[in-house]
């Protein structure tokens, strides 16, 4: 716990991750009043349609006759349940085959290598465009449209972590494990995998900028999850397919667009904090040590 | 011989082992589309008024087929796929019968290639010239503009491309909302037609521009504070060689390396590289006709489009392994 908090304290010298984490925190907080919301998210005209920002309405309301600020609520809240569900599973599939890779190497290697090469070649957007035409009953849906994404995200961190478990493999205590009858699985799980942790990390806060960004541009397409589930993207197709800025209902189209700019930049920051702490090096580039 | 044995010949069975894999996959994903091609264009005519007796139906749907190279078994038709691919015939575009899928694209590949290739070369120049230099020398300018590309740089470019329109085109409106031409404008080389063409692409050019230079911008930076650190720079300094000619000789130079491998890989996706910014404007390029294909169930476009994309990409990479060595001597024998 204390360790934690120096961590914490270290970390907010950089007032990028001081401002990245008080979005988070905002957008975090917004994600949880959606739980409170006195509106239903689906249905429509609940509300006058039209209106300007107000003390009542907040954000105002939409053309649809929904309140925008708790439309919102519940968009970051689905958007970010999609980031998530993406990062961890691509995370896990990547753990998996990067450690199998690595620790068994010979043909199950180079064949797992193959398949994660061929998923970063091909240009993920017209592919996912493909697949969600496709299967798109399938991907309606929230939990599959993160496994969609997870699926054209492992692939990088899988080799990342083939390359360390490579050269942990060669070291001194692999051996003294092995020859004390340290269990594969075990010694894996127990001594590999706090090696890898860090990268996985900043690839994860990645990742989920990523998945949030493919849901808006499939959501933008008319592809991608059921399009009355509001998420920041879904958000903002309706806002552009009703023709919000011709309506003149400016905080409608807005609202969306300005709340994943802040998510972005949020979430690149910190990418860019933790990587920088995690390298010494860069780190003391920037103090100007070099 | 070395060269051949070690660094060619595992990088080409590569080449072609994922090239195959992506276009195979390429293959089979549009024919699993819920879409069937041919009930449509039954449809299609029927919405017309034409009535088709029910003993002719049959026939007329092993024509469509046919004519969609969808006859035979999913075996039959993967052989005659790649037969086809190698003569460069992806059939005719489904939704545009009976124009062929090369020719839709090659309509709307100078429109993307035009956009593309400027905004991609353009904003490369300016970044490794704007980053060589405040990655070199610091002060107050270099920070403002690290402030403004620290903001800038997580921005994607499909939502840049709508701030820019909502900004320019409909708050200010300095540029028209879509095209790629003025309606009712031909196709020449006259005044009109050059004023109208260079209108209606400055925004969606204004937007790639911006992304493009403060994303390479970045990366050119750290590349030369790193290269600043290297020792044959501090003994330039030392041995009292002109600041100047330290940056221009020798410290961009050799920061110039992985530029180029960006460089490089960005002309792989200059194909799909904008697609969303074009499907925003309804800029007549790839992307939109993609957009149309995806929304209209033609499986012939968008093969034609998935399978030039992937060979783009695992061309433009393999290229780059091979002319690498040409640049990095220390890559040459690894």
């Amino acid at each position: 716990m204390k360790k934690l908090r120096s961590l914490f304290r270290d970390l907010t010298k950089d007032f990028r991750f001081t401002i990245a984490f008080v979005i988070l925190l905002a957008l975090l907080f917004l994600a949880i009043l959606s739980f409170f919301s006195p509106y239903h998210p689906q249905r429509m005209y609940q509300v006058p349609r039209g209106r300007p920002p107000s003390w009542e309405h907040p954000l105002g309301t939409n053309w649809l006759g929904q309140d925008v600020f708790w439309q919102l609520t519940f968009a970051v809240r689905n958007s970010l349940l999609i980031a998530v569900i993406t990062s961890l599973i691509s995370r896990i599939i990547a753990i998996f085959v990067g450690m199998v890779a690595g620790y068994r190497g010979g043909l199950v290697d180079r064949i797992l290598m193959i398949i994660g090469d061929t998923t970063m070649v091909l240009p993920s957007l017209v592919v996912l465009i493909v697949v969600s035409t496709i299967l798109r009953e399938w991907v309606r849906h929230l939990t599959n449209l993160g496994l969609l994404l997870a699926f054209f995200s492992w692939a990088w961190d899988a080799r990342v972590i083939r390359s360390q478990v490579l050269s942990l493999r060669e070291r001194e205590f692999t051996f003294v494990a092995v020859l004390s009858g340290m269990r594969t699985t075990k010694l894996v799980l127990k001594q590999y995998l706090p090696h890898v942790l860090p990268v996985i990390l900043t690839t994860l806060i990645n990742n989920m900028s990523w998945a949030i960004g493919m849901e808006i541009t499939l959501a933008y397409l008319g592809l991608g999850i059921d399009p009355t589930v509001p998420t920041i993207g879904t958000m903002l197709q309706t806002a552009i397919y009703r023709q919000a800025l011709f309506l003149r209902l400016w905080w409608w189209l807005l609202t969306p667009i300005i709340t994943s700019i802040l998510l972005f930049i949020a979430l690149y920051w910190l990418s860019v904090v933790v990587s920088e702490y995690l390298d010494p090096r860069t780190r003391f580039q920037r103090i100007g040590l070099h | 011989m070395k060269f051949i044995k070690y660094y060619l010949a595992p990088r080409l069975v590569q080449y072609i082992l994922v090239t195959f894999l992506g276009l195979s996959a390429a293959f089979f994903l549009p024919r699993i589309l819920p879409m069937d091609p041919v009930k449509q264009q039954l449809a299609q005519y029927q919405a017309f008024g034409v009535y088709i007796p029910p003993e002719q139906l049959e026939e007329i749907v092993s024509t469509l087929q046919q004519l969609y190279g969808l006859e035979g078994s999913l075996s039959e038709q993967y052989m005659s796929f790649w037969k086809r691919l190698f003569r460069g015939d992806f059939g005719p575009s489904l939704a545009r019968y009976p124009t062929p899928v090369m020719k839709v694209i090659a309509q709307s590949l100078p429109w993307t290639f035009g956009l593309l290739l400027l905004t991609t070369i353009l904003s490369w120049v300016v970044a490794v010239i704007v980053g060589g230099i405040a990655g070199y020398y610091r002060g107050r300018w270099t920070e403002i503009l690290d402030a403004i590309v620290m903001v800038i740089r997580p921005i994607p470019y499909y939502i840049m491309s709508l701030l820019c329109l909502i900004l320019f085109a409909y708050l200010f409106p300095i540029f028209p909302l879509s095209g790629g031409i003025g309606v009712g404008i031909e196709l020449s080389f006259s005044w009109e037609t050059v004023k109208s063409i260079v209108e209606h692409g400055a925004l969606p050019a204004l937007t790639l521009l911006i992304v493009g230079i403060a994303w390479q911008f970045q990366s050119m930076k750290l590349i030369v504070q790193g290269v600043r650190s290297e020792d044959y720079v501090w003994y330039a300094k030392v041995a009292g060689i002109e600041e100047q000619r330290i940056v221009f000789h020798y410290v961009i130079p050799n920061a110039m390396l992985p530029m180029i491998t960006q460089l490089g890989l960005q002309f792989g996706t200059i194909f799909s590289g904008a697609l969303v910014t074009e499907m925003v404007f309804a800029y007549p390029g790839v992307g939109w006709i993609l957009y149309d294909a995806v929304m209209r169930g033609d499986y012939n476009l968008i093969m034609g489009i998935t399978c030039i994309s992937v060979l783009a990409v695992t061309t433009s990479i393999f290229l780059l392994d091979l002319i690498y060595p040409l640049f990095d001597p220390r890559v040459r024998y690894r």
